[in-house]
């Protein structure tokens, strides 16, 4: 199959890009500074991360719409307020995670952010299960950019009049260079910022405009060693449909009003899960010194029982350590229990510890 | 000192003496990207031609060191392990990485001078 671009891979090449195939599409990993570099830039001032082969799904319609998502999804919809968004998951019925993603009520009906590896799949099972009833669109005219960082609000407002006033995970449609953008408080870093949903003919002036208020463009290099200080969960690796919302230390993703009644799919088994415990439990993973412990490393107690495995690992470039995330059995999850990481055939001590390794408080209540 | 060698590995190797000094090379590092890790063989130990000697780690991947020639690890450079981030400052000098103590020097023959290596990086890049 050919490879997919977005309609900002000619700006990446003239930023000199090092691209890599990911989930179908040629993406930046890294610009000419290095991850490093790039994830401290948007630390501290603001990156542009090109995020448009993310799926980008309208579903049509009225309350009748929110009363068939509520079949779907583990979440209390009916008093979801227009143009505020939630985390959750795509489900099967023992509660395998297909897919996690951001969904938006606007009013039109909803807006759902997918993974890029998903997309397709998520369409056709929300397709079978929603029947001909809604309309659904995977927008593929428009791009998906997030902008991340302290100086972002500043930078995107400039361009977009207004977008200050939003809270985090709420959204609003703006007016921009006459065209209609939807813009949300939200992102994948840890860090205060927006995702814009623009048109594909117009998304490079506008990135274009933003590089020239001192925002830079970010990688998807800078974009994991980010998401993974945040402690957030990356489809294919935290998540899969071996894992749960439960497993995954996800819970508070899921309303409480809904777990009471259960009615979406994958209820049961979470009703279960919550009540028994799940057997293995998504945890942070620091290793002592310097040793980086990649996904699939396996974890072992101290007399020799393998207890898990690490799904993410990398350097923490704010940390200025090495990180990680993996699954361990229930009696290992405790914050300091000291567990052991085999790296290239010898065990070398790590501690489970609190997520996220780095934190930042996102807006709240600007209005 | 002897003029600097260079390995299809991406190391280079400069012999004074007896004992040879070895690193890997600008051109690995860039390919790398930012190095956040490294591991160094223990000194004393004996390291074989084309063996792995050692581990770098970026923000991306771990990929192994080899050594060039075969010897007796004399010294290891932990300035490097102690700040990984000076491998890409300055990978061709202050960042080596051992030393080894030659048995068979003609082990230096079947290396690339620098205009070789360059011509081979280049080609190997695209």
């Amino acid at each position: 199959m050919e490879i997919k671009k977005t309609s900002l891979n000619k700006l990446h090449q003239s930023n000199n890009a090092k691209f890599v195939e990911f989930a179908g599409y040629e993406m930046p990993i890294q610009y000419s500074k290095g991850i490093i570099e790039e994830h401290k830039f948007t630390r501290s001032n603001s990156g542009i991360f090109d995020v448009s082969h993310m799926g980008q799904l309208f579903i049509y319609g009225d309350e009748s719409l929110t009363e068939e998502l509520e079949k779907i999804f583990p979440l209390d919809l009916k008093n979801l307020k227009q143009n505020c968004s939630k985390y959750s998951f795509l489900m099967n019925e023992d509660a395998g995670i297909y897919d996690d993603l951001i969904i938006t009520k606007i009013e039109e009906g909803y807006l759902i952010i997918l993974n890029a590896a998903c997309k397709d799949k998520d369409f056709e099972i929300l397709s079978n299960l929603l029947g001909s009833k809604f309309k659904m669109n995977l927008d593929n005219n428009r791009s998906l950019i997030a902008i991340q960082g302290p100086k972002s609000v500043e930078i995107l407002n400039s361009v977009i009049n207004g977008v200050d006033q939003l809270n985090f995970m709420t959204g609003n449609w703006f007016d921009s260079d006459s065209q209609k953008l939807f813009v949300t408080r939200s992102g994948y870093t840890g860090e205060d910022g927006f995702e814009i949903s623009i048109s594909n003919d117009k998304v490079e002036k506008f990135v274009e405009n933003l590089i020239q208020k001192g925002a830079q463009l970010i990688g998807l290099g800078a974009r994991d060693t980010l998401r993974l200080e945040a402690g957030l969960c990356l489809y294919g690796h935290e998540l899969d449909i071996n894992k749960t919302p439960v497993e995954a230390n996800l819970r508070w993703a899921i309303s409480k009003s809904r777990l009471s009644n259960g009615g979406f799919i994958g209820s049961k088994k979470i009703m279960n899960q919550i009540q028994d415990g799940a057997s293995q439990i998504r945890v942070g993973i620091k290793p002592e010194g310097r040793l980086i412990a990649r996904e699939k490393t396996k974890i072992f107690n101290d007399t020799d029982k393998q207890i898990g495995e690490i799904t993410s690992g990398t350097f923490g470039p704010s940390v200025n350590g090495p990180i990680a995330m993996g699954y361990v059995d229930k009696e290992f999850s405790k914050v300091d229990t000291k567990i052991l990481l085999e790296v290239r055939g010898k065990k070398h001590p790590a501690n489970v510890c609190a997520l996220p390794f780095y934190k930042k408080n996102y807006v709240k209540g600007v209005n | 000192m002897s003029e600097v060698k260079f390995s299809k590995e991406h190391e280079w190797i400069t012999l004074e003496g007896d004992v040879a000094t070895i690193g890997i090379t600008k051109h690995a590092t860039e390919m790398l990207g930012d190095i956040v890790f490294a591991e160094l063989p223990e000194k004393g130990s004996n390291v074989e031609k084309d063996g792995t000697a050692g581990v770098v780690e970026s923000t991306k991947a771990a990929s192994d060191v080899y050594t060039p020639v075969s010897g007796e690890v004399v010294d290891t450079n932990q300035a490097i392990v102690d700040d990984p981030s000076k491998i890409n400052e300055d990978p061709e000098g202050s960042a080596w990485f051992f030393k080894l103590k030659m048995k068979d020097q003609s082990e230096m023959d079947s290396l690339m001078n620098k205009e070789e290596y360059d011509k081979f990086a280049k080609e190997s890049a695209s």
